[in-house]
């Protein structure tokens, strides 16, 4: 199949709270291509994770209501699917490893059950898959992620794993099933600079052997440069810049974009950049037009009153900022 | 829970200070509820005599030919079997209530919590260890027991009664105390306030019990409820106010056998003890929102 | 590890004993007369209270006191005239199928209104649960029997106002003392639900602050589980909701509510006495009240120890049983030893 593995297109979310609405999504556009790994990068805050989490409809026990758009997924949109649809997607389509390996583990029960019991509501769907049967997968899952002495761990709790040997083991949980987008969120950012690396030569080398697609969210610039094809830059809740990733850390256009990436020091000199001023905007009350002018050095008349869409400044890069409206610049 | 370092905090209770309290207690509708009963309660017992149409209610008065009336215009909640007013006697009684849960509290509040302090601040020693030791004990008999046991040694009023009950009940405050300040006591601005050379009494009373003052002060609103389910517990039995002073337990006790006939007896003091515990419930709660440190 | 706990308890244990010797001892009154009544001659009294070691020191009394207490010798009660354990033997059964049903009850209506208001919160099922509960909390036992009895047994008459049995049903043979339990190894049913339908309005009198505070306790616990990442995590793997509820969702959320429940055991037991009052229930705890308000001294040293040891037996159930549904504890108490 090789159109878009999936599409988001002008999604609008926002939460119910008590002084009103935080009005978290804004008209977010992002597709990914079939096999494709994209990068989304953006400062904490900036509602990434909580876009991940709606591609999977696992906004939990929140407040959370979609005002408008689309999220297709293999050309079905999966707002509209229903609970056994949504289902099959989270089983054995999409998958997601979480930030945090330690909040993302259950602490009251072995890693063995965990995993027996993701086993059994995914590939065990309709098979009857014994005992031993489930252990050796498990074990296989293990030991993929190179996790020494699988059998043992199956037995232990969380809490006597180390940070590395989780994030391991949610990796591996990951990989339980059949996917074919894999929702990396943060990944290595809890860990250990040592451990960090050796995690995510892992992550790289199964996505390659699975050839799926892969959404990598991340604040950690250097992490994203390496591994993806094309990355989105976002603010505030939309998307407001993407290109191949090193058009768009060579050229960064969007004064967000720039700012962003000039924050990362570079071996080739030039110093420290200064940062941005100004902080992420509150979501109940959001600045009218584009959400980030209270910040921008280049703002205009425009930019206060109405939101820039993406516009193409040249193949596959594009930016939503009014300085790039054709015709201009 | 927010830390109060140098007390000075609280002496700057503004007006402002105030408002915002006002905001966090009045956003809960029921809050507002108990406040309302409460007062309306508390009115009704203070102005008692000027309320009641039949004062002679609350005393050694029978008249039989009046008795076992069911409510109507000039006995609202109807007699009982001496033939006096119901209504009169649960307002009276709502006095005995309050006046019980005021005095408990005043006593076991005020030991529990000096005992916690010391013991808190000077953990380890030997005076931790005998207070704590103590109140474990006391702690580890069912409150009712304690205060029937301590009653049962007592000669049966109503004084005696709040002192049995005030024994139990210190114990709680003295354990609470205890815990907060032992986690206050590490804190580094008392170890400040130490260097300095403030006295001890100082520290104890200046610094730290601010701290617990929050989780004191909602605990002794809810804390009404309690010990008035409790005395209208032991007054049920007969024990506390002897009659013919009117006492919500009392008075359905004394209904409880003429069920289902004379239901009044016991069902307009039932309704009001519940009423009662609600309001103060009700109203501890909201308490308990203005010291909450909200969670965003 | 517990043996740590075991200990400790043993000392509070004792120390409650002192406390109740020091107490039966300061009870003005000659116990000696109470015993044996206004027409005994001085003489009796006096043998009565060198056997009894009145005379000697209160530590000597003490120690005499605690020596029979171990072999289970409270005394005789002033008020039956037989041994104490005897008495308590006999009134005990009673509470306890008193109190196990209350228990019942908390745990199947209180847990499951928590877990239901949890899951629906916020909406009106969630408010009606929440409401129900307040009503437990602020209507106290006595008041509820009250108007239970009142309206199911008085008005409706579907329930049945006294005692344990009705009276033309005879008692099944003695096993655990436990009418309904005992009933059912006969299988005599009929017994059995009679014996049932006797237990309904008291138990549920005596439970009712239980279930409120429970629900209350649970809906808190699962409410705030419910946020949790690794429950998010379970649903991305395509766990169905159902799964997700039963097993890792409780498990967590039963721990402050299991730390709750052996504690209000032993509350249950002790304030059984004033519904076995209402109901004419022949219990423990109305035993006990009984000897507090006439000053039976040895009948009241009897049942506050036997309460002391449900309320402390039932701490040490706590710490093993919460050990159970949370295994960081022994795990971590492991990695420091």
């Amino acid at each position: 199949m090789k159109g878009n593995i999936l599409e988001i297109k002008n999604l609008s979310l926002h939460f119910e709270v008590f002084g009103g609405s935080l009005k978290v999504l804004d008209g977010v556009n992002f597709t990914v291509g079939h096999k494709e790994k994209v990068g989304l990068i953006g400062e904490a805050g900036s509602a990434k994770t909580t876009t991940m989490k709606a591609i999977m409809k696992i906004l939990g026990m929140t407040t959370a209501r979609i005002s408008k758009g689309e999220i297709l997924f293999q050309g079905r949109d999966i707002l509209k699917m229903n609970k056994a649809e949504v289902q099959e997607v989270r089983r054995n389509k999409i998958s997601m490893i979480f930030q945090d390996p330690t909040a993302a583990l259950n602490p009251y029960f072995s890693i063995g059950s965990q995993i027996k019991n993701i086993i059994k509501y995914s590939v065990g769907m309709g098979k009857k898959l014994t005992k031993t049967e489930i252990k050796a997968r498990g074990i296989e899952a293990l030991r993929k992620v190179m996790l020494p002495d699988p059998e043992r761990i199956l037995n232990f709790y969380p809490i006597q794993l180390s940070g590395g040997m989780r994030q391991r083991v949610c990796i591996a949980m990951a990989f339980l099933s059949n996917l074919n987008l894999l929702i990396a969120d943060e990944p290595g950012t809890s860990l250990d600079v040592t451990i960090k690396d050796q995690v995510l030569r892992l992550l790289e080398d199964l996505v390659d052997e699975k050839e799926i697609s892969v959404i990598l969210v991340s604040h950690a610039l250097g992490m994203v440069k390496n591994i993806t094809d094309r990355t989105y830059v976002m603010y505030a809740g939309s998307m407001v810049e993407v290109a191949k990733t090193a058009e768009l850390f060579a050229n960064p256009l969007h004064p967000y974009s720039k700012a962003l990436i000039a924050v990362v020091p570079k071996l080739t000199g030039g110093g420290i950049s200064q940062g941005i001023p100004g902080y992420i905007p509150g979501y109940l009350n959001p600045p009218s037009g584009c959400r980030f002018h209270p910040r921008c050095s280049y703002v205009m008349p425009i930019c206060k009153v109405e939101k820039p869409t993406f516009f193409e400044v040249k193949e596959n890069h594009q930016v939503a900022c009014w300085l790039f409206k054709k015709g201009r610049n | 829970m927010k830390k109060i370092i140098f007390s000075q905090v609280l002496t700057s209770k503004k007006w402002e200070n105030v408002q915002r309290d006002w905001y966090k207690f009045s956003r809960n509708r029921l809050s507002i509820i108990g406040l309302f009963v409460v007062f309306v309660i508390l009115s009704l017992a203070i102005f008692a005599p000027l309320i009641t149409v039949h004062p002679e209610a609350v005393s050694k008065y029978v008249n039989f030919s009046e008795a076992n009336q069911p409510p109507s215009l000039s006995y609202p909640f109807g007699t009982d079997v001496y033939g006096r007013d119901i209504f009169t006697r649960t307002i009276y009684a709502f006095r005995i209530s309050l006046l019980m849960s005021f005095v408990v509290l005043s006593i076991s509040v005020s030991v529990g919590v000096t005992l916690g302090l010391v013991a808190g601040y000077f953990k380890g020693s030997w005076i931790d260890i005998l207070v704590m030791r103590i109140t474990d004990i006391f702690l580890s008999i069912p409150a009712l027991i304690l205060a029937l046991s301590i009653c049962a040694i007592l000669p049966r009023n109503l004084t005696t009664t709040m002192i049995a009950i005030s024994l139990v009940w210190w114990t709680w405050y003295c354990r609470m105390t205890y815990g907060i300040v032992s986690s206050v006591r590490g804190e580094f601005f008392i170890q400040a306030v130490e260097l300095i050379g403030a006295g001890k009494l100082r520290i104890l009373f200046k610094e730290i019990l601010p701290n617990c003052l929050s989780e004191i002060i909602t605990k002794m609103t809810l804390d009404v409820g309690a010990v008035i389910l409790i005395g209208s517990s032991l007054s049920f039995v007969g024990l506390g106010a002897q009659p013919p002073t009117a006492d919500l337990g009392s008075m359905i006790a004394s209904g409880a056998k003429y069920l289902p006939d004379l239901w009044w007896i016991s069902m307009f003091p039932s309704i009001a003890l519940v009423m009662l515990v609600l309001g103060f419930n009700l109203l501890g709660d909201g308490i308990h929102e203005i010291f909450r440190v909200s969670e965003g | 590890m517990f043996i740590n706990r075991i200990l400790y308890s043993i000392f509070v244990l004792w120390g409650l004993s002192v406390f109740i010797f020091v107490i039966s001892r300061i009870v003005p009154g000659d116990p000696a007369r109470m015993t044996l009544g206004a027409r005994a001659s001085e003489e009796v009294l006096q043998r009565f209270r060198i056997a009894m070691h009145y005379d000697k020191s209160i530590v000597v009394q003490y120690y005499h006191w605690f020596k029979d207490v171990l072999h289970g010798d409270f005394g005789i009660s002033l008020i039956t005239k037989h041994p104490v354990l005897e008495d308590i033997s006999r009134v005990l059964p009673a509470s306890l199928e008193l109190t196990i049903f209350a228990f019942i009850f908390i745990i199947i209506i209180g847990i499951t209104i928590g877990v239901i208001s949890a899951r629906y919160h916020n909406t009106w099922v969630d408010n009606l649960g929440r409401f129900a509960a307040y009503f437990g909390i602020v209507t106290p036992s006595f008041v509820f029997a009250i108007m239970g009895m009142l309206i199911f047994c008085y008005i409706l008459e579907v329930l049945p106002a006294m005692g344990r049995l009705s009276p033309e049903l005879i008692y099944p043979p003695k096993i655990t003392g436990l009418i309904t339990i005992d009933a059912l190894i006969q299988g005599n049913f009929i017994v059995f639900f009679d014996a049932f339908k006797h237990l309904i309005l008291p138990s549920i009198s005596l439970g009712l602050l239980g279930m409120a505070s429970d629900a209350r306790i649970t809906r808190a616990s699962v409410y705030n589980n419910l946020g949790k990442d690794y429950i998010i995590a379970a649903q991305s793997y395509g766990i169905p909701d159902r799964v997700i509820m039963f097993r890792d969702l409780l498990k967590p959320s039963l721990i402050p509510v299991v730390s709750l429940l052996a504690l209000q055991f032993g509350s249950i037991l002790s304030q059984a006495f004033l519904v076995e009052l209402i109901f004419n229930w022949p219990g423990f705890a109305r035993y006990g009240m009984t000897a507090i308000i006439q000053k039976d001294l040895n009948a009241i040293s009897g049942v506050v120890l036997i309460l002391g040891i449900f309320r402390i037996g039932g701490n040490i159930i706590v710490d093993f049983l919460v050990g159970l549904l949370d295994p960081r504890i022994q795990l971590i108490k492991e990695r420091s030893e």
